[in-house]
C-alpha cells in the first residue's frame, strides 16, 4: 500500500502546480474511496448497534411493567386463625390453600361489584385469571401483619401472565383459542376490570429483586436471585484474578529471565486467552467439582471457573500495561540505588494501575456476560427460589447467574419468560455499561503524564 | 567545606576511584567492549568521548551494574571501586549505585512532585531520622543540582512539568540527594538547548569538588570544556585515554586525531 513504488525509470512528465498529474489524480481518488469505505463500515457499525439495541428495549421493557389487580381480601379469622390469639406459629400452619379460596371470593366480589356479565361461576373458575403466586404472596403479608386478621385489606395481586400479555398485546382472543389456562370469558372481565382501574400496569420491582419461578408462574420470575449469584461469582473472581493475574504478569514482565520456559509460559497465556470458554466449564467440572469435591450449582465454583478464564485476559492487559511504562523510569529508580521490587512497586505499577484495573474490570465484564462454562457446572437450570441465608451460603448454596437465568427463560416454553429474557438482557447490559464506566473514570483518575 | 585549602590539595592528588582491568562486555554473541583498561580518578571530571555504537555508554553502564537489566548482557574483567571488585558475588547491585549515582540521556524525573523526586532515594536508603532532616537532604541536593531557586517555592509540583533542563538538573539533584562517590553521567546534556547545557556544565564543574564524575558526551567542545581527564572508544576499543588537554592538542593515537579533528566519526 506505499506509493513510492519504483516508476521503472521513466522520466515523469513535468506538471504545473495548477494541474493534477495522473499518479496524484489516481492517488486522491484512492484516498477518497477509502474514507467511503471507512464511512460505510462505521455507518453499518452504528446501524447494526442500533438495531439490536431497539430490538432489545422493545422486546424487553415489557418486562419491568407487570399487570397488577386490585383487591380488597378479608382476612377471615375463622379460616386464618382458629386460636384467634394471633400467634405466629400458630397461624403458619394455615397452607395457602387455606388463602386461595378468600382470594377468589375477594375477586369474585370485585367482579361482581364491577357489573360485569359472566359465564363463569363464583370460585374456582375465575382463578386463572390471578397468579398462583397470590396466596403465598398474601399469606406471607399475614404472617407479618398478624393484627391485621379480621379485616378487609388492599391487595395488589399478580395477574396471571395470560392476563398481564393480553394487557401488552402478546395474548389474543385468537391466541387462547386451544389454551387450557384461560378463557375468552376471562378477557371480558379484564376488559371491564381494566375500564375501571381495578386491573392495572405498574413497575414491577419483584423482576428486578425477586427469584426465578417455577414454569407456570412466568409473572412472578425476577432475576434478584441470580444477580446476588453473579454478585458472588464476581467479587470470587476479582478476589482471585486480580492479585494472582498482577502477580504473574509482573513476574514475566519485569523480573522472570528471557528463556525457553517463559516464552513457552507467554505462548500459552496468549493461547488461553482464545481458548472457548467451555472447555473452562468442563475443566471446571472435572477439576473443582469432581475432583475437588465442591458443590454444584455454587457461585463459588462458578467463580473460581470464570477466574480460570478471566487470567489470560488479566496477565495480557497487565503485561501491556506494564510494558508502556517508558524503561526510563525504570532508569531512574534503579539509578538512585532503588531495589528491582521497589523500582516496581514505588514507581511503575503506579504508573501501570490505570492499564491494569481497565484491564480487570473488562475481564470481569466477560466473566459477568460468561454463559457456557456455568452450564457444564451446574449453575444453569436451578431454580434458587429464596435468598442466600448469609455470605458463606451465599457462596457455596446452589444459585444461578444472570446470563445463566436469561438463557433458562429464554428457552421456556411460555412466551411471558421470551419478555422476561429480554428484560433480563436489559438488566445485564447495564450492568456492563456501568463496569466500562467505571473503568473510563479509573482510568481517568490514575491517569498521569510522564 | 568547599574551600579549604587541605581539601584543594586532595583533589590535586587525584586518588584512583575506578579501576577497570582488561574489560569485556558480551551483548549476546556481539563482543561490545574489548579489553578495556582505565583508571578513573576521584574528584576529576572524565569524559568518555567516540562516535556512536563504540560502547562508551554501555561501558559506563557497567560501572554501576546498570547493565544487569539486560539479560544478554554479560560482563568479564575486573572493575574496582576503592579497592573492591564490584562484580563480586557479594556484592548488592542496589548498594553499588546508592554509591555510583546516574544521570540519563533523557530527563527522566519520577512523575511526583519536585520534593518528592529528590527524597526518593534518601528515602529507601534511610538516609534521614525525620521529616525535618529530609527536608535539610532535599534542600542541599537541589542547591547543589543549582536548581533550589527556581523551585523552592513550588516543591510539590510535579517533576514533570518542568522545563526540560530543569528537569535535568532535578535528575541531577535526586542523583546527589543519596551522597554518592561517583557520578555517572550518560550524555546529559543531550536533549538541552544551549543555555540549559551551560548551566548543566556549571554545574558538572562544581560537582567535582565533592564527586568522581564520569560523562559521555557527543560533542567534542563538551568534553574539552568539562573534563579533566579524557578517554577516546573506537569500536569498542578504548583507543586513548589521557588529559583532555593532551588529547585534544596532541593526541597519540592517528584515530583520535582523526575524530576530534572530524574526519571519522
Amino acid at each position: 500500500m506505499t506509493d513510492a513504488t519504483f516508476t521503472g525509470g521513466k522520466e515523469p512528465a513535468k506538471h504545473g502546480l495548477l494541474t493534477l498529474d495522473a499518479r496524484t489524480k489516481k492517488r486522491n481518488a484512492s484516498e477518497k474511496r477509502f474514507r467511503i469505505y471507512g464511512l460505510a463500515a462505521i455507518g453499518a457499525g452504528v446501524f447494526f448497534l442500533v438495531v439490536l439495541l431497539t430490538a432489545i428495549v422493545s422486546n424487553g421493557i415489557g418486562a419491568f411493567q407487570q399487570t397488577f389487580i386490585e383487591v380488597p381480601v378479608y382476612l377471615e379469622e375463622a379460616k386464618l386463625d382458629k386460636t384467634g390469639n394471633r400467634d405466629p406459629a400458630e397461624m403458619a400452619k394455615v397452607s395457602t390453600f387455606g388463602y386461595s379460596p378468600l382470594i377468589q371470593n375477594a375477586l369474585w366480589k370485585v367482579i361482581v361489584d364491577s357489573g360485569a356479565e359472566t359465564e363463569f361461576e363464583e370460585g374456582k373458575d375465575i382463578k386463572e385469571m390471578i397468579s398462583a403466586s397470590a396466596a403465598a404472596k398474601v399469606r406471607d403479608w399475614v404472617l407479618a401483619n398478624p393484627d391485621r386478621v379480621g379485616e378487609t385489606v388492599d391487595f395488589q395481586i399478580l395477574a396471571s401472565s395470560r392476563v398481564d400479555g393480553y394487557l401488552k398485546g402478546r395474548v389474543s382472543r385468537e391466541s387462547i383459542a386451544q389454551d387450557k389456562n384461560i378463557a375468552a370469558g376471562h378477557l371480558d372481565l379484564v376488559d371491564v376490570l381494566r375500564e375501571q382501574g381495578v386491573v392495572h400496569k405498574s413497575f414491577n420491582w419483584d423482576f428486578i429483586t425477586g427469584a426465578d419461578a417455577s414454569e407456570s408462574r412466568a409473572e412472578q420470575a425476577g432475576l434478584g436471585v441470580s444477580m446476588l449469584g453473579s454478585l458472588f461469582m464476581m467479587i470470587t473472581v476479582l478476589l482471585l484474578a486480580l492479585p494472582i493475574g498482577v502477580a504473574a504478569s509482573i513476574y514475566l514482565e519485569e523480573f522472570a529471565p528471557t528463556n525457553r520456559f517463559t516464552d513457552f509460559i507467554e505462548v500459552n497465556i496468549s493461547n488461553l486467552a482464545a481458548v472457548p470458554s467451555i472447555v473452562f466449564g468442563i475443566l471446571g467440572l472435572a477439576a473443582f467439582i469432581q475432583f475437588a469435591h465442591l458443590p454444584q450449582s455454587a457461585p463459588l465454583v462458578g467463580g473460581l471457573t470464570l477466574t480460570l478464564m478471566t487470567l489470560p485476559t488479566i496477565v495480557i492487559s497487565t503485561r501491556a500495561a506494564l510494558k508502556a511504562v517508558p524503561p526510563s523510569i525504570r532508569d531512574a529508580a534503579l539509578g538512585v540505588g532503588a531495589s528491582k521490587m521497589q523500582a516496581t512497586f514505588h514507581h511503575v505499577l503506579p504508573l501501570a494501575m490505570p492499564g491494569i484495573l481497565t484491564g480487570t474490570i473488562i475481564g470481569l465484564a466477560q466473566a459477568l456476560g460468561e454463559t457456557a462454562p456455568l452450564l457444564l457446572i451446574g449453575m444453569v437450570g436451578y431454580i434458587a427460589t429464596n435468598y442466600p441465608e448469609g455470605v458463606f451460603s451465599g457462596f457455596l448454596s446452589p444459585n444461578s447467574a444472570m446470563p445463566a437465568q436469561i438463557y433458562e427463560w429464554a428457552k421456556r416454553a411460555d412466551p411471558a419468560y421470551y419478555e422476561r429474557a429480554w428484560g433480563g438482557i436489559i438488566v445485564l447490559l447495564l450492568f456492563l455499561l456501568a463496569m466500562n464506566l467505571i473503568a473510563i473514570v479509573l482510568r481517568r483518575k490514575f491517569e498521569r503524564r510522564w | 567545606m568547599y574551600d579549604s585549602p587541605l581539601r584543594k590539595t586532595e583533589v590535586d592528588t587525584n586518588a584512583s576511584k575506578i579501576s577497570a582491568r582488561d574489560v569485556q562486555v558480551y551483548y549476546g554473541d556481539t563482543h561490545a567492549i574489548k579489553d578495556v583498561n582505565v583508571e578513573i580518578l576521584d574528584k576529576t571530571v572524565t569524559a568518555f568521548i567516540g562516535p556512536s555504537g563504540c560502547g562508551k555508554s554501555t561501558f559506563l553502564r557497567t560501572l554501576n551494574r546498570m547493565n544487569d537489566t539486560i539479560d544478554i548482557c554479560r560482563v568479564e574483567g575486573l572493575i574496582e571501586l576503592d579497592g573492591e571488585d564490584i562484580y563480586d558475588k557479594r556484592v548488592d547491585p542496589v548498594q553499588l549505585r546508592a554509591k555510583v549515582g546516574m544521570v540519563f540521556q533523557k530527563p527522566n524525573p519520577f512523575p511526583k512532585s519536585i520534593y518528592d523526586n529528590v527524597a526518593y532515594g534518601p528515602r529507601i536508603h534511610g538516609l534521614a531520622r525525620n521529616k525535618a532532616e529530609l527536608d535539610e537532604i532535599v534542600e542541599k541536593a537541589l542547591r547543589r543540582g543549582a536548581i533550589w531557586n527556581e523551585v523552592k517555592d513550588r516543591l510539590d509540583s510535579p517533576g514533570t512539568g518542568l522545563s526540560g533542563g530543569q528537569q535535568q538538573r532535578l535528575c541531577i539533584a535526586r542523583a546527589v540527594a543519596t551522597e554518592p562517590e561517583v557520578l555517572l553521567m550518560d550524555e546529559p546534556c543531550s536533549a538541552l538547548d544551549p543555555i540549559a547545557t551551560s548551566q548543566v556544565e556549571e554545574l558538572i564543574d562544581e560537582l567535582r569538588e565533592n564527586y568522581s564524575v564520569v560523562i559521555v558526551t557527543h560533542s567534542m567542545q563538551q568534553a574539552a570544556r568539562v573534563s579533566q581527564k579524557t578517554a577516546f572508544f573506537h569500536l569498542g576499543n578504548l583507543v586513548e585515554y589521557g588529559d583532555t588537554s593532551q588529547i585534544f592538542t596532541n593526541p597519540v593515537d592517528p584515530r583520535t586525531e582523526s575524530y576530534i579533528t572530524g574526519r571519522i566519526g
